[in-house]
């Protein structure tokens, strides 16, 4: 079980207020994912929830017992950290052992879920080592098979990606989604990069300034973001905001319209520009659109490889239905 | 790409760090020849480097004069007291210090380095009334707690720079693990702090050891630790410059021995998180 209710939580460090009253639910089983800018409040958050740092007021409850004042060890919840947070003089096996050493759990049992998570994770032949001799990737497989030797509540992962080169991330990604899938227990993913956010959640939490901006499926926040903050920061390359006259046209003080939504072509369409940047990935072809009158640079994806270059003028024309509309508050209007 | 140093430079750096390294080692190798001359020639002018007649009596008059051994355990046991007595109020406190700091916690730490600052001698005279009134005159313990509060604030600030070291997340992870404050301390930051804790120990006892200000005007014969040894051969019949010597060499000998030992701990522990 792993369902997690904060209820109008809130911190302040001195007098500056982090986190305004907030409310969420995790559901058991769940895999939500915090994703922001930096300084957002995403770690803040989990945090509390962890039990690292004291809410200053409001309530939380794990599995409908309250947990606002019990000590992290207490709540039943496992943390990867962002660097890993191996203990260095222990080899791998006592760094998987400690958590039940410190649960005083019998020897036996002890040996048998670290031989689990060591097949699971791919650690066994490590298992004599220290972290030092491990690569990245390593290491935060056994900060992994520490957490899952507990069997938590709940997983609570602090971007733990970040320090990990590029491929290297993607594999990661996978495994912990596999192992998501496979354990079928909550866990709460801190991350500031998009992509991991739309890959692996199953609810995407947007925070700006301690505030939750919308909580949803990752395709409910790219086809309905709430707000403009919302639907600049979901999706990648960024959705084209635009002001002004064009937006006036749509009844709404600030258009959006996706990289993916707008048609190119050489010879006709609504808004006539000049391409800046073409990058030419093979599979898409990204185009940055000067000199469209509309203010901004355009950002247009076009599948496949598509014949036009740097300086080439172009028409471009958006699909009529993936324009959002957004108010003067930069709220959606539906 | 590393910088590349010719040989010829090489040579020189190497000539100069010996001729500085034979100046800083110079008393120390002057006193131990002094101690095997007689008293005429050790006073006799110029002085003789190494041709002369070698001899042992000093020594033996020192041994037979007063009782080293004696000076031997009160210098063990007040230096290694006081050092024991000082980590375990440094350990807590630095690690205090380090990971749930205060908005005074810097003051606090300048506070204890400027107890340094000032001259002994100016509470010389408190201190001594109230280890009279204490009974602590000329005992061992009084000793041992005076050189603890002396050295304290550098234990302390050692401690505290190795603990900064030390990731708090490692902390932070032990307690979701599960582990209590003690567990933490017992587990986890002590062992990762064993070198610097091992190096803090290491100087404070050649620190407590060497201290002669408080050792010779807190005691009288019971308690006397070597330094007041060395400084019973200053007496007021005259200097006796090889009997001096003996003493000063049997004085240094097991320090010397235990830093020559535990130099590479030494040097680490005093770089550390200066050199990484």
């Amino acid at each position: 079980m792993g369902r997690i209710t904060l209820d109008k939580v809130t911190k302040q460090f001195g007098d500056v207020q982090v986190i305004p009253p907030l409310d969420l639910t995790i559901n058991d089983g769940e895999f939500v994912v915090f994703v922001g800018p930096s300084g957002c409040g995403k770690s803040t958050l989990l945090r509390l929830i962890a039990g690292l740092e004291d809410v200053t007021a409001g309530e939380i409850r794990i599995d409908g017992k309250p947990a606002t004042d019990l000590p992290p060890a207490k709540r039943g919840l496992a943390m990867v950290f962002q660097s890993y947070a191996l203990y260095p003089h222990m080899s791998v096996r006592k760094n998987i052992a400690f958590p039940m050493k410190m649960a005083g759990m019998p020897e036996d049992e002890q040996k048998r879920r670290i031989d689990n998570a060591a097949r699971a994770l791919n650690l066994t032949d490590y298992l004599d080592r220290r972290p030092g001799q491990l690569s990245g990737g390593q290491r935060q497989r056994v900060a992994i098979g520490r957490a899952i030797v507990r069997e938590p509540a709940a997983f609570l992962f602090d971007e733990p990606l970040s320090n990990l080169d590029a491929a290297l991330r993607v594999g990661m990604r996978m495994e912990i989604s596999e192992l998501h899938k496979k354990l079928d227990t909550t866990m709460i993913y801190v991350t500031h990069d998009q992509v991991e956010a739309m890959t692996m959640a199953d609810k995407i939490v947007v925070l700006r300034a301690g505030n939750i901006e919308q909580v949803g499926s990752p395709l409910e926040l790219y086809k309905a973001p709430r707000n403009t903050f919302v639907a600049g920061f979901i999706g990648s390359p960024k959705m084209n905001l635009i002001e002004g006259a064009e937006a006036g046209k749509h009844d709404a003080t600030t258009i959006g319209i996706r990289p993916e939504h707008i048609d190119v072509s050489p010879t006709d369409g609504a808004w006539k520009g000049r391409i800046g940047v073409a990058e030419h990935l093979g599979s898409d072809t990204f185009f940055h659109v000067h000199d469209t009158g509309l203010g901004e640079t355009l950002t247009i994806r076009a599948g496949g490889e598509v014949g036009l270059h740097h300086g080439d003028t172009v028409y471009l024309t958006p699909q009529a239905d993936k324009i959002h509309r957004f108010d003067a508050q930069g709220l959606r209007i539906a | 790409m590393a910088r590349a140093v010719s040989t010829r430079r090489k040579a020189g750096y190497t000539i100069a760090a010996w001729i500085i390294g034979f100046a800083i080692f110079f008393p120390i190798l002057w006193t131990i020849i002094t101690s095997f001359k007689t008293e005429a020639e050790a006073i006799s002018s110029p002085p003789s480097f190494l041709f002369f007649n070698w001899t042992t009596e000093n020594y033996s008059t020192v041994l037979e004069r007063s009782n080293y051994f004696r000076h031997f355990w009160n210098s063990v046991v007040i230096s290694l007291g006081s050092t024991v007595l000082g980590l375990i109020i440094a350990i807590p406190a630095a690690w205090s210090m380090a990971f749930v700091p205060s908005k005074h916690t810097k003051n606090v730490l300048m506070w204890m380095l400027s107890t340094k600052m000032l001259p002994p001698v100016g509470v010389l005279i408190p201190i001594y009334l109230i280890f009279r009134d204490f009974g602590l005159l000329d005992s061992r313990i009084g000793l041992v707690i005076v050189l603890t509060l002396i050295n304290l604030p550098i234990i302390v600030w050692m401690l505290y720079t190795y603990f900064k070291e030390i990731p708090g997340e490692i902390l932070e992870a032990s307690r979701m693990d599960g582990a209590t404050l003690r567990d933490e301390i017992i587990y986890v930051l002590t062992p990762m702090a064993v070198p610097g804790i091992a190096s803090t120990l290491l100087l404070n006892v050649i620190l407590a050891w060497n201290e002669a200000f408080w050792t010779l005007n807190l005691t009288a014969a019971k308690a006397a630790p070597l330094t007041a040894f060395i400084a019973s051969y200053s007496s007021p019949e005259g200097l006796f410059y090889a009997k001096l010597s003996a003493a000063s060499t049997m004085a240094i000998a097991p320090i010397l021995i235990l830093g020559w030992f535990s130099q590479k701990q030494l040097v680490r522990g005093l770089t550390f998180g200066a050199v990484k």
